[in-house]
Order: C-alpha cells, then sequence, then structure tokens
C-alpha cells in the first residue's frame, strides 16, 4: 500500500479509524446512499452513459458491438421508429396526451439516440418535451416541474457534463426571460416549446460558425494534430477542405473506443491526408505538428476543458513543445464546474477492451475523460468567438449569476 | 475615500464639519475652532448665553476684524466645555472602551480633559495591548475631578484659550448675516492668494496669536506690522492660516495611498492628525512611502483627548483605538465594527441647522473615516464598504424626513453586514465544501475567518480530512484558529511558515484567506501568503482562496511595495516571551540597522488555482469580471448553483 503522507502514520491511524467507526454523528452524515425513486435509476450506474453513447455513435465498429447493437435495436425498434422518424413533435404530443406515465428520462433517450444530436440538446429538447406533456397553468408550476425534470435528467446519468451543461442552460432560459412573465401562460409555454426546437437547430449553426471562425488558423501546409472524434472538429476539417485548404492531419487512435478510426474514415472520404498515430505516439510525432485541435465535453469554469482520455496530455506534450493547442465547442457545451485536479471531476467509467483476458488482480484505469487545465489550452473556438480560457468565466459569469 | 466628494464639500462654505485637534499641536490649534463652530453639542451648553457676552472676543469670522482683546473668563467657556464632556461620555458608558493609560505619556501643556484622565490612570501601561477600562468609570473619573480641574485652570488661565473658542465662535456666527457672511467669503477669497504662499507661517503666527491669550494683542499687532499691513489685512490672513489647514484636510487628509515620503504632504497631514503618530526613524528606503510609526505611544495620548474631540462620536472613537491597539483585525471584523460605530453615530446623529443631511453627514462620515485611518489604514474592506454607505446616503431621497433617513441608512448597514458578510460567507462556506473530499489534507495559513468556517462546516457533514495550519512571528494569528478547531475535535498539524515546504508535499489543498483580491487577480493579503502560495504551486497543491466579493478591488497591483502597511518593527525585533533573545537590544535606532514588519503582500494570480467567492467559485481572470458586474452596491446575493 502507497502511503500518501509523510506522516503515514496519521494515514494509517485514520484508515483504522475509519474500519471502526469513529464516531456516530459523521457516519450518519457520510453513509447514506442518495436515494432516488427507482423509476430513475440508471440501470449501469457504474458505466456512464454519456460515453456508451458516444461510443456507439463514433467508435468504429467491431463485431462483437455489432453484435450487442443488433440485439439491443431489435428490442427497442418499435419505439424506436415512433418517436424518431416521423415528425419528431406531433406523434410526442399526440401520444402522451393520454400517457400518465412520462418520463423525461425516456424521453432524453429516446432524442439521445440521433447521432448528430448533441446530448445537451438532447436535454433541453426532452425538457421541452416536459413542458408539452405538463398540466401546468402557471408559471410557477412549470418552473417547478421543469426543475424536477432537470434533476431527474441529471440524477439519471451524473457522469454526463453537458447533460447537466443542457439542463442548466434551459432552466437557466426559462426562469430568467423577463418576457415570459408578461405573456399569459400559452403564449409563454408555446415560446418555450419553440426556443428548446430551435435549439437543435441552434447546436448545428454553433458548429457551422466555429467552422467558419476556425479558418483563419487553419493555414496552407499545416499539420493538425487531431485527438478523438468530435463533430465540431470534424465539421472545422470539412469547411476547411472544402475551402481548398491544403493540410495534413495526424489522427490519435482513440483508444478503446478507437474515435479517431472514425474520424480518419471520414477524413479519408473528404480526400484530406490523414496518418493514423497510435495514442502514445503523440510525442514523437509532435516536432512535426503545427497545432492541436480538439473537441470538448464540456469547458469549465476555470477556462480548462474536460474531454476524452488523453487530451491532457497532448495538451501537456504540445505545451513543453510551444505548439498551440485549440478547443472547438458549442457555447452550450460551458459548464458551471471548476474541477481542481482530475480526480476532481466525477469519474465516467466505461469498459475496456484488452483483447485478452485481464487477471482479477489487476486494476484497471476505467476513466472516460481527463481534465485540461486552462493553462495548456491556447483558444476555445466557440460560437460566442474566439475566446480566451479566461473568458469562459465571464460568460458564465453573465450567464448564470 | 473619494476625493471627488470631499473637494464639493470644501467649496460649500456651510460645511465646515471637520476637525478635532489637539492643543499640543500650534497650527492646529488654529483650525479647530471653525469645526466647532458646527458642534452639535456646544448650542446645548448652559454657557451659551454666558458666552454672548465676549463674543466680540477677537473671532474669525467677523468681516472687520479687531484684533482680539484678552479673555476676561476662562472659566465660564471652560465650564461649557466640561458640561459637555461627561455627557459625551455617558453617551458611551454602556460600552467599554479600550482606554490604555500611561502616567509618563503626559506632556506638560494639558488639557482638562486629559488632566482628568491622567490624575486617575493606572501606574503601568502594558506595551501595546491595550488596558480596558469600563466608560463609566472613565465618566465617574471625570465627574469627580472636574471642579478641581476648573479651579487649577481658572488660576492659569493662559493655557487653554482653545476651549472657549468654539462657544464664542458659534454665537458669533448665529449672528452674522447671510450678507455678512458673504462678504466675508469675498475677503477670504481675495486674501487667500497672498496669503498662499506663507500661508502655513501665517496659520502658525495666527496660531501663536491665539494660544497665548495674554500676549494676544500685542502679539497679533506685532504679526500685522512683520507683514507691512494693516491690521485687518492680517486678520483676515489670519482667518485664512485658519482656514488653510481645514481645507488641506478636507481636500487630501483621509486619501488612503498617502505617499509618506512626499515630506510636504506629510507636515500636512500631520497638522491634522488626531492620532500623532511617531515616525519610526529608520524606514527601510523601498517602503518610505507608507507610513510607519512608533506604537504604543499614541494610545495614551489619545486616549486623553477623548474629551477635546467633540465631533467624534464616542464608539467611532472606541473603534479607533480598537485599530490602535490591534484588538480589532482582520477586514471583515473591522469592516463589522467600523459599521456598527457608525450605526451608532447615524442613531445620534442629528442634523445641525442650515445643513442637510445627505451633505452634513457625508462631511462627518469622512471626518471619521479620517480618524480610523489615523488610527490604522484602512483595509480594502473598509473602503468598499465606506463607499457604499456614502453611495447610499447620497441617495437618500430629499424629501425625507431625518429619523426616516436614519432608520434607512441604519437598515442599509445591517443589510450591507448581513449579505456581503455573513451570507457571503455562508455561500463561500457552502461552495469550498464541495472541494473537500475524504483523506484530504488541507493546508491554511494564518486565521482566515472564512476559512475556519469552511474547515468547521466540512467537519460537522462528517468529511475525514486532516488540517495544517501555518503560522508565523510576529502575529501568530494562526494559534487562535488552531485553538477553535482542535477544540471541535479536528485533526490538526500545527507549524511555523518556516516548515511549509517540508510540510507541503502531503498537503492536498491550500485554503488561504485574503485581505482583497484586487482585479489582475492578485490576492492581497497576510504577509506570507504570497509565499505558501508559491511552494503550493510549486509542489502542485492547488490554492484555494477564500474571500468575499465585497473585498475585490479594481486597482490593480503587481508588487506589495507599492501599496501596504508596515507593522510595529519592535515586533520582529523582539520575541514575545523571550525576553533571552537580546541581540537586538540597543540597535534598534542605529542609522544601519532598518526594521521592515510588513502586514500584508500581493500574491500574483499564477499562484491562485481559484478563488471562492459568494458569487460561486472563480479563476482569478475573473475577477474584473465580478467587479465590474456588481459595482452596484445594491445587489441581492443571488445563490444559482
Amino acid at each position: 500500500m502507497w502511503w500518501r503522507s509523510a506522516s503515514f502514520i496519521l494515514d494509517r491511524q485514520q484508515e483504522q479509524n475509519a474500519a471502526v467507526p469513529p464516531n456516530p454523528e459523521s457516519l450518519l452524515l457520510s453513509s447514506p446512499p442518495p436515494s432516488m425513486a427507482d423509476s430513475l435509476q440508471n440501470p449501469k450506474p457504474d458505466i456512464s452513459a454519456y460515453y456508451q453513447t458516444r461510443a456507439a455513435h463514433h467508435a468504429v465498429v467491431t463485431s462483437d458491438w455489432l453484435a450487442q447493437a443488433h440485439a439491443a435495436v431489435s428490442i427497442q425498434t418499435d419505439d424506436d421508429d415512433s418517436s424518431v422518424i416521423d415528425g419528431k413533435i406531433a406523434p410526442a404530443a399526440g401520444g402522451r396526451g393520454g400517457d400518465k406515465a412520462f418520463s423525461v428520462i425516456d424521453e432524453f433517450n429516446s432524442w439521445r439516440k440521433q447521432p448528430d444530436l448533441a446530448e445537451a440538446v438532447a436535454a433541453i429538447r426532452a425538457l421541452a418535451a416536459v413542458i408539452k406533456a405538463s398540466q401546468a397553468t402557471t408559471m410557477m408550476e412549470l418552473e417547478i416541474e421543469l426543475k424536477k425534470a432537470s434533476d431527474s435528467l441529471k440524477a439519471w446519468d451524473t457522469t454526463s457534463i453537458s447533460l447537466t451543461a443542457g439542463c442548466d442552460l434551459f432552466i437557466r432560459y426559462v426562469t430568467r426571460t423577463s418576457a415570459l412573465e408578461y405573456e399569459d401562460f400559452n403564449s409563454a409555454r408555446s415560446r418555450l416549446i419553440e426556443r428548446a426546437e430551435k435549439f437543435g437547430e441552434i447546436s448545428c449553426k454553433a458548429r457551422r460558425i466555429i467552422a467558419m471562425l476556425c479558418q483563419d488558423f487553419i493555414f496552407d501546409g499545416c499539420t493538425i494534430l487531431v485527438h478523438g472524434f468530435s463533430r465540431v472538429v470534424l465539421e472545422v476539417l470539412r469547411t476547411a477542405a472544402q475551402n481548398k485548404k491544403h493540410f495534413r492531419v495526424f489522427c490519435t487512435e482513440g483508444r478503446p473506443d478507437r474515435t479517431g478510426l472514425r474520424l480518419s474514415n471520414e477524413l479519408a472520404k473528404l480526400d484530406v491526408p490523414v496518418k493514423l498515430l497510435i495514442d502514445s505516439a503523440v510525442a514523437y510525432t509532435m516536432d512535426e505538428v503545427d497545432m492541436v485541435l480538439v473537441g470538448a465535453d464540456a469547458i469549465v469554469e476555470s477556462g480548462g476543458i474536460i474531454n476524452m482520455m488523453g487530451t491532457y496530455q497532448i495538451a501537456l506534450v504540445s505545451h513543453s513543445m510551444n505548439k498551440p493547442v485549440y478547443v472547438a465547442a458549442e457555447s452550450y457545451k460551458f459548464a458551471r464546474l471548476y474541477p481542481l485536479d482530475q480526480k476532481d471531476v466525477g469519474p465516467a467509467l466505461r469498459t475496456i477492451d484488452f483483447g485478452v483476458p485481464i487477471p482479477s488482480k489487476v486494476e484497471v484505469e476505467k476513466s472516460a475523460r481527463d481534465y485540461t487545465p486552462p493553462l495548456y489550452l491556447t483558444l476555445l473556438f466557440t460560437d460566442l468567438g474566439v475566446l480566451t480560457p479566461s473568458v469562459v468565466s465571464d460568460e458564465l459569469i453573465q450567464l448564470y449569476l | 475615500m473619494d476625493p471627488r466628494r470631499t473637494a464639493r464639500t470644501v467649496s460649500d462654505p456651510k460645511v465646515r464639519q471637520v476637525g478635532f485637534f489637539t492643543p499640543a499641536a500650534p497650527p492646529d490649534r488654529s483650525a479647530s475652532d471653525l469645526p466647532r463652530q458646527q458642534d452639535p453639542i456646544q448650542p446645548k451648553s448652559p454657557s451659551s448665553t454666558q458666552v454672548n457676552d465676549h463674543s466680540t472676543s477677537g473671532d474669525s469670522l467677523s468681516p472687520v476684524m479687531i484684533p482680539p482683546p484678552h479673555h476676561h473668563s476662562d472659566t465660564v467657556p471652560r465650564t461649557a466645555l466640561q458640561v459637555t464632556s461627561p455627557k459625551t461620555a455617558v453617551s458611551c458608558s454602556s460600552r467599554t472602551v479600550t482606554v490604555p493609560t500611561k502616567n509618563d505619556g503626559v506632556p506638560s501643556s494639558f488639557s482638562p480633559g486629559r488632566k482628568i484622565v491622567t490624575v486617575k490612570s493606572p501606574s503601568s501601561y502594558p506595551g501595546v495591548k491595550a488596558s480596558t477600562v469600563p466608560a463609566s468609570e472613565l465618566t465617574t473619573v471625570s465627574m469627580v475631578n472636574l471642579p478641581s480641574g476648573i479651579s487649577e485652570k481658572a488660576g492659569g488661565a493662559s493655557v487653554e484659550v482653545q476651549n472657549d473658542r468654539p462657544v464664542s465662535s458659534k454665537t458669533l456666527k448665529e449672528k452674522t448675516y447671510k450678507a455678512e457672511r458673504r462678504a466675508l467669503q469675498e475677503a477670504q477669497r481675495a486674501a487667500k492668494a497672498a496669503a498662499k504662499a506663507e500661508g502655513t507661517k501665517a496659520s502658525t503666527a495666527a496660531s501663536k496669536v491665539m494660544t497665548s491669550a495674554n500676549t494676544k494683542p500685542s502679539k497679533a499687532a506685532k504679526t500685522s506690522s512683520q507683514k507691512n499691513d494693516s491690521s485687518q489685512v492680517a486678520a483676515s490672513e489670519k482667518k485664512i492660516g485658519e482656514r488653510a489647514p481645514e481645507k488641506d484636510r478636507k481636500k487630501d487628509a483621509p486619501h488612503p495611498r498617502m505617499q509618506y515620503d512626499d515630506t510636504s504632504r506629510v507636515e500636512k497631514a500631520k497638522k491634522r492628525a488626531v492620532v500623532k503618530q511617531t515616525e519610526v526613524r529608520n524606514r527601510v528606503e523601498l517602503f518610505r512611502h507608507l507610513p510607519q510609526y512608533e506604537h504604543g505611544t499614541q494610545l495614551p495620548d489619545l486616549e486623553t483627548k477623548f474629551f477635546e474631540l467633540d465631533p467624534m462620536h464616542p464608539a467611532v472613537y472606541e473603534v479607533g483605538l480598537q485599530y490602535l491597539s490591534g484588538d480589532i483585525r482582520g477586514g471583515n471584523a473591522r469592516c463589522i465594527a467600523m459599521f456598527q460605530a457608525f450605526k451608532e453615530a447615524i442613531k445620534d446623529y442629528s442634523t445641525p441647522p442650515e445643513k442637510t443631511l445627505i451633505r452634513d453627514l457625508t462631511a462627518r462620515i469622512s471626518s471619521y473615516v479620517s480618524f480610523l485611518i489615523e488610527c490604522r489604514p484602512l483595509s480594502v474592506s473598509m473602503g468598499n464598504a465606506i463607499k457604499f454607505l456614502k453611495n447610499r446616503i447620497a441617495k437618500l431621497p430629499l424629501a425625507l424626513s431625518e429619523p426616516e433617513a436614519k432608520a434607512t441608512l441604519t437598515s442599509d448597514i445591517d443589510r450591507f453586514i448581513n449579505e456581503k458578510i455573513i451570507i457571503a460567507e455562508k455561500v463561500i462556506v457552502k461552495h469550498a465544501v464541495t472541494k473537500i473530499r475524504d483523506g484530504d489534507v488541507l493546508l491554511t495559513y494564518g486565521a482566515s475567518s472564512a476559512v475556519e468556517m469552511i474547515l468547521l462546516h466540512a467537519h460537522e457533514l462528517g468529511k475525514q480530512f486532516r488540517v495544517v495550519v501555518v503560522d508565523s512571528r510576529p502575529k501568530l494569528e494562526g494559534q487562535l484558529l488552531l485553538r477553535r478547531l482542535v477544540r471541535k475535535g479536528l485533526s490538526c498539524t500545527y507549524t511555523h511558515v518556516n516548515a511549509v515546504s517540508c510540510i507541503m508535499q502531503e498537503v492536498t489543498r491550500a485554503f488561504l484567506g485574503a485581505s482583497s483580491v484586487l482585479s489582475n487577480g492578485t490576492v492581497y493579503s497576510r504577509v506570507g501568503t504570497a509565499c505558501v502560495a508559491m511552494v503550493a504551486h510549486a509542489f502542485r497543491v492547488p490554492v484555494l482562496v477564500c474571500c468575499e466579493a465585497y473585498k475585490f478591488h479594481e486597482r490593480v497591483q503587481l508588487d506589495s511595495i507599492c501599496f501596504n502597511e508596515l507593522g510595529n518593527p519592535d515586533a520582529i525585533s523582539r520575541v514575545h516571551g523571550r525576553e533571552d533573545i537580546s541581540d537586538l537590544d540597543g540597535l534598534v535606532n542605529r542609522e544601519n540597522l532598518q526594521l521592515l514588519n510588513l502586514v500584508y503582500d500581493a500574491t500574483p494570480s499564477d499562484y491562485v488555482s481559484m478563488i471562492i467567492t459568494d458569487y460561486g467559485m472563480i479563476p482569478p481572470t475573473s475577477v474584473p469580471v465580478i467587479v465590474r458586474e456588481y459595482r452596484t452596491p445594491v445587489v441581492l446575493v443571488s445563490d444559482s448553483s
């Protein structure tokens, strides 16, 4: 056992104290796990739903995954069709009239399945569905209902920062928009729904804006290192390719989802020269790289980002080699979170397939994401403009306070 | 302090409110009588009618200046003063005033008030530490001793002319008509330019004239002859001499950032000062622009002046003394104490006739503030709080009646204390606790009230963590914190800052308090904080600074030199409780030895991971956003988490 402090005797004592309950009071306060309604329980709480979805959407399809997916689809196919394929609102609204057991989580999950829809947007759509289904007659009631729904959504997948951010954003919009107070309830309600539906478009539009903003930074003959699969990054590179820029892309493999493979596929379709690297070859190739471009799962208050595992080490390497690190992310990924270090973010676990059986004694680091401090980021490309990391907090303060 | 506002009050001839001066310094007394005209207590004094008799007695305000005749009766005005003084004392008798006393500190030129106190003062004066004497005792003392003081004074009539002056001038002022006053103003203005060059000289001369009442006519004549002018001009000059220091006072007195190496300004400031701080002789070259005083000498002196400082509210006086003695320290404590005192003062305030509450109260608050500055330089928190209060006063609707206005202000003050300090701290605690995990080792430096609350709250929540309290000489504030933490059952380690690099490797979070956070993210805090933060940064330990948003300041500071406070150099040359360490004895005043005891230092924002404030957890780069967004003082602390 490795002891954290030099005065490890104290640590050991505390360990022993912890084994024997130190005092009933503290035990009481710390022990009860956060209980929630059974229906809201995430079926697999130890595995991040967010990263499962990401893997499903962006990872390279392996044969066993395909088998699993087929199995899953065959079960779910009927209700998926109803909500996704025909128009988005009509069946939902119609079907829900008599349906008492409306669950915001089901709604969210159905939205989440669309590969092109960001998680935050899915959350907002789900909340819009709550508004639609709600029988509230006053704004206050609606707000309370929304708050409840968003809390249950957040509790369903605590690992997903974009889900939380999306919920917060929408709640904020509802409570903040002063115009709503002066309208009658029905028109205010329809405005909210309209707004929520617009979010989907906004998210697509945000990607376009970001892609346009990035063009100034991609110059002819540059080499871009990309980590993971990000829709925004893909959009940026696609736009650059369409603008006839000559550039080269290095894709990391992105173990264990191998999302990098997916990105390299997409880029190859655009005739962009792509080179695949294994994740450990980043430092080896860094001297050839002109810039690092990554997406983000979330942009946190410090101005740092939370992104797929490996972003931090890439940022560290490029910082030490004085290469710029650019982050492309939509502004709805801004989250009111302030991690101080890696472990400060709640871990989002996922299964890792090593291809060979791992002895049970061997521990596996299963976290799916890491936190990159703002110190190592050069610029953030968002739909609000090109920002330095420190502006993120300003925007968040203006948004939330 | 808002210099613009003070300047405006200068241009207003009605407001001559500010002032409380020691008779020991000749130039001051000339200035002191003007403010006394406005003293709200004076007209109530029973002797005011009597004094009407000699209202012509050489007062500065009469448009045609007659050399002031000899004051026949010194006893009458003195009784006037002494009738009022117990009243002042009574009003504060419920609280305890820290009034340390010292026998040998009595100057030869005494005032009745001073005399009273020294008669009964305890024999020993315990260093810097203030001995607390209940005010009630003080009051009785003054009353018991009063007759003797008078009788003694009746004989030696020459010393205290000052005390009767306000009464006479007050009555005179009541008599002067508006036109007369305007004429007077014009005369002053005309003579101002001429007098400016020799302003101080003239004032000194004029004050001399007034000091020695017996020789006054002759001296006045002498001055006028020296000036080769008619007596009238001399008189007007004298009058300007009287006014000049007052104007100075208003213009630049309470400037909290006066450069103390600017000798002329320091001279001016000194003349105005109530608190006669003796300056330390050997100051470190780099820090000459900061005020540095010999601590411990001014307290008995100040306390004797208690009855002379009529415009000073006893509550404010008490707080000032407590600042001086170090009984109240820490940004929040000082700010709350100041506001409580102001609240008392506002409660007892009544607008003098011919004045508006808004202007007069602002001026009065300014005078209180400048007194407090003399006791100890303002902290940023206090500066912001004062700004808030003045803003509130200025924004009072004119239609508001006096009791209403006072009630509004009192509730404003209460709200400020509640919202910006008490609730803010709770919000900070709520945020900060989320950053404490089981198994953490938290380091803190000095004693910050916010950090203490965080630690205690986290402990209440049942989090398992250890605390390292880092402390430093000379104040050893950490011991108090340590005591409270240990009593609550937290497991603590106590060490001095010397060992911080050793202890840092086992620390997981460093929680630091702050006196202020400046808009470039620099954290201005107790000296030693920067060192701790830097070591923590070097060890990759996140540094969390806990600071209420009302302590944020838009100033930018790059070092801890240009704005700081110098503590008592004795504190570092001596080790408390170790008399055997006497290596520096007798060396302190040597020319080639400079002792530097800084009170604050500036931590660059690079070393700060996060600032926890009542608006949430923000990076140090976002301080200007908070400063900008919440400039308006009336913002409810919103909690949106």
